[in-house]
């Protein structure tokens, strides 16, 4: 059963039908497959597929092709809708269009109350949502008065009151400042973590990206890249061939190498970094 | 800015024991309340409907200026109903000059009317004010519940609604943000006849429109992805529960609106 992969696509294709009859591919071939508790990011341009693919892992969108397996289940299978979309849940990128409610703990338990979960478990689902965001103190709060990163959290409580396997959040930090993105990416890393959620964050912050165990990159409806970060971002020529920058620590260690200085790519944050130069300056006395 | 003045529909949470009525006896009473308004006749039945008011309003713990802040939108319509009741009733002419002629019963009619207006809107403001949006709109459906059987859509009205009152505090902030925006780029929203406000208000709506259809779009996708599909097998986090407080309550109003209802009769 732990074997069996949580996300599963086969030649997935998808194409918009305009009313021109002109249809567009925007998924062409996409075959991947993702473990329970990977943390897995997407990256890619504006127009890559990023966002394409992750509305196929709840079946909001259908492939024009291929097919797509949630749990081993089919998502054309409409009995299995509901099944599928409580399995994964979806966190969007503007906090405000996803809260159903006007006080937090009731937006959090819209999900269970869809799902029809009697009252006395929706109550302790939603507490317990609450707490593994750090949002427990805002529970009577009306989301419009909480700031970006919060109402980003209660969105992932929201979410994570269906008692999902995996989450899908789809750029859920690119309306946030600074302060609000390194909440969501702490709380996101926490979950995977202690509670062995897969996750799937879609993104074009290369340093978030950074901070996932694997990394997918997209262009043009295709996969170019998957692997460990630290490995795909060695390839500096070829993501900036595609538009896409490398972390700041990497495209650094990526011009001390084109200066003639041998030092490895795969420090990809500020840290690891200044260890590698440090130990490049004791070499070199 | 005049925009944060509108609080039609917020919520302000809270543990008086108006908040803890159940919705549905709030909803009840508020619609007792308000017959008992338009059967009052003479000072005594609305002195004594204003004291149940104001008893209503301290046991809330809502502060009053609240209240005073919604009614300043519905200033213009109490003006303009005075104004027409005292110079339309007939009657004891009090003062005349031109053409205009104050009676005696008009400006009674007049002080009336506005009372009226302004009662019922702190009660309705009351109502919104000490029960979040959810639970009226829970209320409402199971008030309104038996008129499914009449295929009536009573859950998605309900759900309508509370999306609706969930959207008005940031739909008012998106407002205030493109009138900032279109004001730094010149456009002049407070100046000219009607017709050229009317006008200047088209650079503020489009967006407002665009952008309300934008979100609507999104709301839907994100609520399919947590598993919404219509009211069936929809179980709610808090149920509704007739406590004897709450039935105590309702009658209590019912009882406002007899007694309203009697001293109309005897003209008081």
């Amino acid at each position: 059963m732990s074997d069996q992969p949580i996300l599963r696509t086969e030649h997935l294709t998808f194409r918009y039908t305009t009313e021109e009859g002109v249809a567009p591919t925007v998924l062409d071939g996409v075959s991947l497959t993702i473990r329970p508790g990977e943390f897995v990011a997407v990256l890619g341009h504006n127009g890559s597929g990023k966002s394409t693919l992750a509305k196929h892992f709840n079946a909001i969108l259908l492939p024009s092709g291929g097919k797509v397996w949630v749990d081993g289940m089919d998502s054309c299978d409409e009995d299995k809708l509901l099944d599928i979309r409580r399995r994964v849940g979806m966190v969007f990128q503007n906090p405000d269009n996803q809260i159903v409610a006007s006080v937090v703990e009731e937006d959090v338990a819209f999900g269970p109350e869809n799902l029809g979960v009697p009252s006395a478990e929706i109550r302790e689902r939603v507490d317990a949502a609450l707490a593994a965001v750090g949002m427990t103190d805002y529970a009577r709060h009306a989301p419009h008065l909480l700031s970006g990163g919060q109402k980003q959290r209660v969105a992932i409580a929201g979410v994570l009151a269906m008692r999902p396997r995996c989450i899908v959040l789809d750029e859920p930090t690119a309306m946030l400042d600074p302060v609000g993105r390194k909440e969501v990416l702490d709380t996101i890393r926490r979950l995977n973590r202690e509670q062995n959620i897969t996750v799937v964050l879609i993104t074009h912050h290369m340093d978030e990206a950074a901070q996932a165990d694997r990394l997918i990159v997209m262009h043009d409806g295709h996969i170019v890249a998957d692997d460990k970060p630290e490995l795909v971002f060695q390839n500096v020529d070829g993501l900036r061939s595609l538009g896409l920058e490398v972390p700041e620590p990497v495209a650094l260690l990526y011009e001390l190498r084109q200066a003639g200085v041998d030092v490895p790519l795969t420090a990809l944050t500020v840290d690891e970094c200044a260890g590698v130069l440090k130990e490049l300056l004791c070499i070199v006395p | 800015m005049a925009l944060r003045d509108i609080t039609l529909g917020q919520y302000f949470p809270g543990e008086s024991p108006i908040h803890r009525l159940d919705p549905r006896a709030k909803l009840v009473a508020m619609i007792c309340y308000i017959v008992a308004l338009f059967l009052g006749k003479w000072f005594v039945s609305y002195a004594l409907l204003l004291l149940i008011l104001a008893a209503v309003v301290k046991v809330s713990t809502v502060k009053p200026r609240a209240l005073v802040r919604g009614l300043k939108p519905v200033v213009f319509i109490l003006v303009f109903t005075a104004v027409l009741n005292i110079f339309y009733t007939p009657g004891q002419a009090l003062v005349s000059f031109w053409i205009f002629t104050i009676t005696k019963e008009g400006l009674l009619h007049a002080f009336f009317m506005v009372v009226r207006i302004v009662m019922l809107i702190t009660c309705t403001f009351l109502l919104t004010y000490t029960t979040s949006p959810l639970a009226l709109t829970d209320g409402l459906e199971s008030l309104l519940g038996p008129l499914k059987k009449l295929r009536v859509p009573v859950h998605e009205l309900s759900m309508m609604m509370s999306i609706a009152l969930r959207f008005i505090p940031t739909l008012i902030e998106e407002t205030d943000k493109i009138m900032s925006a279109q004001r730094a780029r010149g456009a002049d929203f407070d100046s000219g006849n009607l017709i050229q406000r009317a006008k200047a208000l088209i650079p503020l709506l489009v967006p407002l429109f665009i952008s309300a259809f934008r979100r609507a779009d999104e709301l839907a996708t994100a609520m399919e992805c947590r598993c919404y599909h219509g009211g069936e097998g929809r179980t709610r986090m808090k149920q509704l529960h007739w406590r004897p407080g709450d039935v105590l309550f309702m009658l209590g109003a019912l009882a406002a609106a007899v007694a309203a209802g009697v001293l109309g009769c005897w003209g008081l």
